[in-house]
């Protein structure tokens, strides 16, 4: 169920050059899974701004974003007690509760943090996910801590080898496990889809007007008939996508 | 007491106020977020003789005060329309609703308006000739006066209901194209459709949409539309839906002082899914503040 909202930045800070995290505080019923987005209303732009939530609990929600354009430079702006105009509960998220015991999170660059709170997700139920970060260069390397200190292991990659594994993600997927979640950018999609040995959840993204399912603007077609990643996603099962 | 009711082709609407078509799907979605009821009525996503999925993907871009689409018409066509989704409708909507129909052919238009003619639920027709969207079709019917003539003439031989044309502002001269349509037997006249614009990536160099091109609609066509809305009006005698643009009640007021008798509202409710709840709450006090106590007595106050 959608709502919308007025939230109250506590934290807008960097995590790398370009990547930044925001705490926000405000009514956060209307997350019910991991894996939705939030939809940010900016001063004078008209389209609001799609962003993963990495993390929630009763009284705030933490969004990670890049700067990309226009709208995120002038998020990575705001100040603590500036506020942000929300529409939130958008997107089904992950179903962490599909049968698997050792579960792979496959992360690529700002896909990492919807992860975050699947992993919270899939711990409490008794899961060990084991976590894949995939990064261009040391520099770009962000929440790899925070992971760890969730008590799961963490493997780190990097194209340039310049921290962790030297490659891709799909270089370090091995074979113990049996389920994955991912979440990052098509061509790193494409790889997993090729090696990928078990069944899994995508988290796609793509351009959307309204983010609830009203425009069709971000329509995808499945296996099972046409879909609208804003709203019957962004996360598609493995079985049901056309690549 | 404000009296905000107002008569669309022998049909009363509570409020002038109408999502328009494509903005608001088949209603039911809303219905979640607000009782749907307190609207005058909406238009539902156009619908074609057969299912379409629509252009690819980007189909949506930002620009100033407003956006682009090229959705292209994505529907699961009438008889899926009728089977699956007007139940749908019925469940969480009580009043007559606007169908929104678009075609390829003059037979197209026909085929899908007469399939939906028996649906009680429908009180008029809403006959799309100006999507910019889609080739070989729509938009060609909206920019020609003789063509436009000949599908309202078609659906009106099929449907007892009001059939209102949407025209497209994509033309020379919009006053011909909406006096063809009522020298034919048209009901009614909506318009603005969007304008035919494009976005250009300077990273990429090439055109943000997949489409390259796509219709422009938001705040910033406003003007246009309330300009093309008093054109019309001068030289139409039947009623006019204005749309374009329209974020406020001061918007649905001016698009009625201009000459519209009701007014739709698109792009905002994809930026704001509560636009016209707000809308309709504010529109008694907007009326009040401007010394309006009916709103019929501004229709077309500005001429």
């Amino acid at each position: 169920m959608v709502k919308q909202g007025i939230y109250k930045i506590l934290y807008n800070y960097a995590l790398t050059d370009t990547v930044y995290s925001m705490v926000l505080e405000g009514d956060t019923s209307a997350l019910i899974a991991p894996g939705q987005f939030v939809n940010i209303k900016l001063e004078g732009k008209f389209l609001r701004r799609p962003i993963s939530v990495c993390d929630y609990n009763d009284k705030t929600i933490t969004i990670i974003y890049k700067v990309v354009g226009e709208g995120t430079e002038q998020m990575s702006k705001m100040k603590a007690g500036d506020t942000l105009d929300l529409l939130t509960g958008l997107g089904n998220g992950f179903n962490p509760e599909v049968p698997c015991e050792k579960p792979l999170l496959i992360g690529g660059g700002v896909g990492i943090p919807p992860l975050y709170n699947l992993c919270k997700e899939l711990l409490k139920l008794g899961k060990k996910p084991t976590v894949i970060l995939g990064f261009n260069t040391k520099s770009e390397i962000f929440y790899d801590k925070a992971f760890e200190m969730l008590g799961v292991k963490v493997i780190i990659t990097t194209v340039d080898g310049s921290a962790g594994v030297k490659g891709v993600v799909t270089d370090a997927m091995g074979e113990d496990y049996d389920y994955f979640f991912t979440c990052g950018p098509m061509p790193m999609f494409k790889a997993i889809e090729k090696v990928a040995k078990t069944s899994g959840q995508f988290s796609f993204e793509e351009r959307m007007g309204c983010g609830f399912g009203a425009c069709m603007g971000c329509s995808c077609k499945t296996k099972y008939g046409n879909k609208r990643i804003c709203k019957d996603g962004p996360v598609l099962y493995r079985e049901e996508i056309i690549w | 007491m404000v009296n905000t009711k107002v008569n669309l082709c022998g049909i009363t609407l509570d409020n002038p106020i109408i999502p328009a078509s494509g903005t608001f799907g088949f209603g039911y979605e809303f219905a979640e977020l607000y009782d749907i009821n307190r609207l005058g009525t909406f238009s539902f996503k156009g619908t074609t003789k057969d299912p379409r999925f629509g252009n690819p993907t980007p189909r949506i871009a930002e620009v100033e005060s407003g956006m682009l689409n090229s959705v292209g018409l994505q529907n699961p066509g009438v008889d899926a329309v009728i089977a699956n989704e007007l139940p749908k409708l019925r469940e969480c909507f009580h009043k007559k609703v606007m169908a929104n129909v678009s075609g390829f052919s003059v037979e197209d238009y026909v085929y899908t308006c007469e399939k939906l003619n028996g649906e009680d639920q429908i009180g008029w027709f809403e006959v799309n000739i100006s999507c910019p969207n889609v080739h070989g079709g729509g938009l060609a019917f909206g920019t020609n006066p003789q063509n436009a003539a000949a599908v309202t003439k078609a659906v009106k031989k099929v449907t007892d209901k009001p059939v209102i044309i949407k025209l497209s502002p994509n033309v020379t001269d919009i006053v011909e194209i909406a006096k063809a349509c009522e020298s034919e037997g048209a009901d009614g006249i909506s318009l603005i459709n969007t304008l035919l614009g494009m976005k250009i990536n300077l990273k990429t160099k090439k055109p943000v949409l997949a489409n390259k091109m796509g219709g422009f609609s938001g705040p910033a066509v406003k003007p246009v539309a309330v300009r093309m809305v008093y054109q019309v009006y001068d030289a139409v005698k039947i009623p006019i839906i204005g749309m374009g643009g329209v974020m406020t009640a001061e918007d649905v007021i001016e698009f009625m002082l201009a000459g519209a008798t009701a007014v739709q509202v698109g792009a905002a409710n994809l930026v704001n899914p509560f636009a016209c709840r707000d809308i309709i709450n504010m529109l008694p006090k907007t009326m009040e503040k401007y010394g309006i106590k009916d709103l019929n007595d501004i229709i077309g106050g500005a001429h």
